[in-house]
């Protein structure tokens, strides 16, 4: 299943290639990855998103939790929880296409960031599955380049992930 | 105020810290905190050979004492030097603070002389690693880097410092912390009462119990403890590799060691066990054998420091984390509270039966019943070797050991009745880690017997350290099962690649170990009679002050028994010789 675990971690050099270290050496997989400052300089808060059986997520959750940087964790799948990501993408848009670009986008409640004679920059956030399904819709052959930001996430309700 | 250079703050903070000694080689980047050291002469420092000697030698010292361990090494080639040491550290759990140079602070990243990115290298094998960054953050680091090695489970902490932070022209104020926190780092102190009250439970009313304890009870000063409830129950008890001494073994209630070369009766005590206290260990593959058939029948109580080696490999019932020592110390307290209101428990009747079974399995084929290997054979059999060194150092020797065989024989026939006295590589199977450990261990206590049981393959691995030992001094007597062979190798491909000898044999090129033990200014003792063994052995032992290299000539040809059956063998699967299967 997949999991979206939450840490929050010393903001020192060598915290992150702790994390990332650990999931190559032992094997586990990190699907996406997004680390920032939180708004205690001090701390960062970094989002992975993995997949594994119960035994495995157990593991990472306790290797994770092992590292010195980190302070606390969180595996928002185990709970309600509201995930985000952002993505930016170019597509080729000409013609017919350009109208046709729009209200998919409208569909999906995104926006068109930057216009070009032939290419828009769109800019759409949701779960990771609302992303997926947008470039579905939007086909391969108009895609020039996507970027996304991978999973951010919180617990829904009074649940905080704090110190 | 106190105003000291950044070399000066490393020589002072371990001063400060209670350092015995360092083992270290110098180089360019660490000649400021050498020279500090060399000018307040507080610390002494073993020279070693090799940086690998060097974590080997702080490893042993660890071990035997249960005090972190001290390396101080170059940037570049002296640190990448001391990697396999760190590793064999960290996975035994060994407390040990690692400093090494690094090139100039403005210097890294451009591939500087003697550059190598020490902490990322070093960072999958440490517990913990720090590169500082400023002259003022030496002691607080350093302080750290002591309070992470030693506390919840031990392991080598990394300490990368840049040159210029220790340039002496450079002075700051020192204060070394008494204490130190860290928001991220709060190891458990106690195991949760209710999980220690299910388990007493489950324990008491064990028909077919056993307890499994390793390393972390040694490590975790449980021995006693871990005796007494054994004692109070009158359940059996088997030891890991690493566990060895935790329980006396030569008490009726040991089984020896389990696991690949464990003997019959823990291997089968395990298998067809209802209850596992599995204690300060953490069902490594070399002790399940295949995991889903792993002890089919048991419930299984797992107690540990660290929360990820509970259900890694083998699901357990009922996990307690904490320090063995607290755990084990609630657990009697109940056990003995239960036991004398409810003086049906444990069930004796059980117990009766389930040791009847156990002597029958020890009587049928324990390595300490009767001999098992041939005792006509006109050869030295390694066993005999490592029984000899148990009787003429009646049982009190510190005794390290190579890998190999020859460890193997020695976990077998020496039965430490004490903790932090056997002392091998067990998780990283480091060859080469025997003699300087030896020395580690000497060192910290000059008046004892430290054995150092190796294979002529092995000792090759760190042999310069004969070097070392002249120049400090340090006695350790070296027992050479020489059976000119890399014998444990040889042992599988005997088994699984019809005898084809691949690199295992070295024709006629091993050394004359007596000439070159001499040639060290050591004395070197050859034995190749059994007749000859016990009286060489005992002159070795009574040269108190010299290293004595014991050169055995041993059976070439013998092999470890038990050993597992694998694959998809469980752990009762056993050869019980080179022809006969359990
Ligand atoms: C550094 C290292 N390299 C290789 C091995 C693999 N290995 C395990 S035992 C062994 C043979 C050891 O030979 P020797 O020291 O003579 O001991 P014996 O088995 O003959 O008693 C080897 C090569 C190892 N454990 N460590
Ligand atoms: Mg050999």
């Amino acid at each position: 299943m997949r999991h979206i675990i939450s840490v929050l971690m010393e903001n020192e050099p060598g915290a992150l290639s702790r994390v990332v270290g650990l999931f190559s050496q032992r094997g586990y997989n990190i699907e996406s990855l997004n680390v920032a400052p939180t708004e205690d300089s001090s701390l960062s808060r970094l989002t992975l998103t993995t997949v594994g059986d119960e035994r495995t997520i157990e593991q990472i959750t306790k290797q994770l939790n092992k590292l010195i940087d980190v302070v606390k964790l969180v595996d928002l799948t185990e709970g309600a929880h509201i995930e985000r990501e952002l993505m930016l993408v170019k597509v080729r848009a000409t013609g017919a296409q350009r109208a046709e670009i729009k209200r998919c986008t409208d569909i999906f409640r995104g926006q068109i960031i930057d216009v070009g004679t032939s290419v828009y920059t769109l800019q759409i956030t949701g779960t990771a599955d609302k992303l997926d399904a947008f470039l579905e819709a939007v086909g391969d052959a108009a895609v020039l380049e996507v970027v996304r930001s991978g999973v951010s996430g919180v617990a829904r309700g009074e649940k905080v992930l704090s110190l | 105020m106190e105003m000291l250079s950044g070399g000066e703050m490393v020589a002072r903070a371990l001063e400060d810290e209670g350092v015995e000694f360092i083992f270290g080689y110098p180089g360019g980047t660490v000649l400021h905190i050498y020279d500090a050291l060399f000018q307040s002469g507080k610390v002494p420092h073993i020279l070693v050979r090799h940086e690998q000697a060097a974590t080997h030698a702080a490893d042993g010292y660890a071990r035997a004492t249960g005090k972190t361990g001290v390396v101080l090494v170059t940037s570049g080639p002296g640190a990448t030097n001391a990697i396999t040491g760190i590793a064999t550290a960290y996975m035994d759990s060994i407390p040990m603070v690692v400093l090494s140079g690094q090139v100039q602070s403005h210097l890294i990243g451009d591939d500087a002389f003697q550059e190598t990115d020490m902490v990322g290298i070093s960072r999958p094998i440490v517990k913990h690693s720090f590169l500082v960054k400023k002259t003022e953050d030496i002691p607080s680091t350093i302080k750290k880097a002591f309070y992470l090695a030693s506390s919840g489970r031990p392991g080598p902490v990394v300490v990368d410092i840049p040159k210029d932070i220790t340039n002496p022209t450079d002075k700051y104020e020192y204060i070394y912390p008494e204490k130190v926190k860290l928001r991220s780092y709060t190891p458990a102190n106690r195991g949760h009462a209710g999980q220690i009250k299910k388990a007493v439970q489950l324990l008491l009313n064990a028909k077919r119990p056993v307890i499994y304890s390793g390393g972390g009870v040694v490590q975790g000063g449980g021995s006693e403890l871990l005796t007494a409830l054994a004692r109070e129950l009158n359940y059996p008890v088997t030891n890991t590799l690493m566990g060895l001494g935790g329980y006396p073994g030569t008490d009726r209630q040991f089984l020896g060691m389990l696991g690949m070369h464990g003997t019959y009766e823990a291997n089968n005590a395990m298998h067809h066990s209802d209850v596992i206290l599995a204690i300060g260990a953490r069902f490594d593959d070399r002790v399940t054998n295949t995991p889903n058939k792993f002890c089919p029948t048991a419930k299984i109580i797992h107690i540990d420091i660290d929360p990820t080696t509970i259900a890694k490999t083998i699901d357990v019932d009922i996990p307690i984390v904490g320090p063995v020592e607290s755990v084990l110390s609630d657990m009697l307290k109940q056990v003995k509270d239960r036991c004398a209101k409810t003086p049906a428990l444990p069930d004796r009747e059980a117990l009766q039966s389930w040791w009847q079974q156990i002597d029958e399995w020890r009587e049928n084929h324990g390595i300490y019943h009767s001999p098992r290997y041939d005792l006509d054979s006109g050869f030295i059999k390694p066993q005999q070797a490592i029984e000899t060194l148990y009787r003429v150092t009646e049982g009190n020797a510190f005794v390290t050991s190579d890998v190999g065989q020859h460890q193997m024989f020695a976990a077998q026939y020496y039965r430490f009745n004490q903790p932090r006295r056997w002392i091998n590589s067990g998780g990283l199977g480091t060859m080469g880690f025997g003699l300087p450990a030896a020395m580690g261990v000497k060192l910290a206590f000059p008046d004892a017997d430290v054995a150092c049981v190796t294979g002529e393959g092995s000792i090759q691995m760190c042999i310069q350290e004969l070097s070392t030992c002249t120049q400090y001094k340090v006695p350790v007597k070296i027992i050479n099962l020489n059976n000119g062979y890399l014998g444990m190798v040889k042992q599988w491909q005997d088994m699984q690649y019809s005898g084809r000898y691949a690199q295992s044999v070295y024709e006629d090129s091993l050394p004359d170990f007596i000439k070159l033990a001499e040639a060290y200014g050591h004395v070197g003792i050859k034995v190749e009679k059994l007749d000859d063994l016990e009286d060489a052995m005992k002159e070795a032992f009574s040269l108190k002050d010299r290293l004595v290299f014991m050169d055995i000539y041993v059976d070439r040809h013998e092999h470890v028994y038990p050993m597992h059956i694998a694959p998809n063998g469980s752990m009762r699967d056993m050869w019980l010789s080179k022809t006969e299967r359990s």
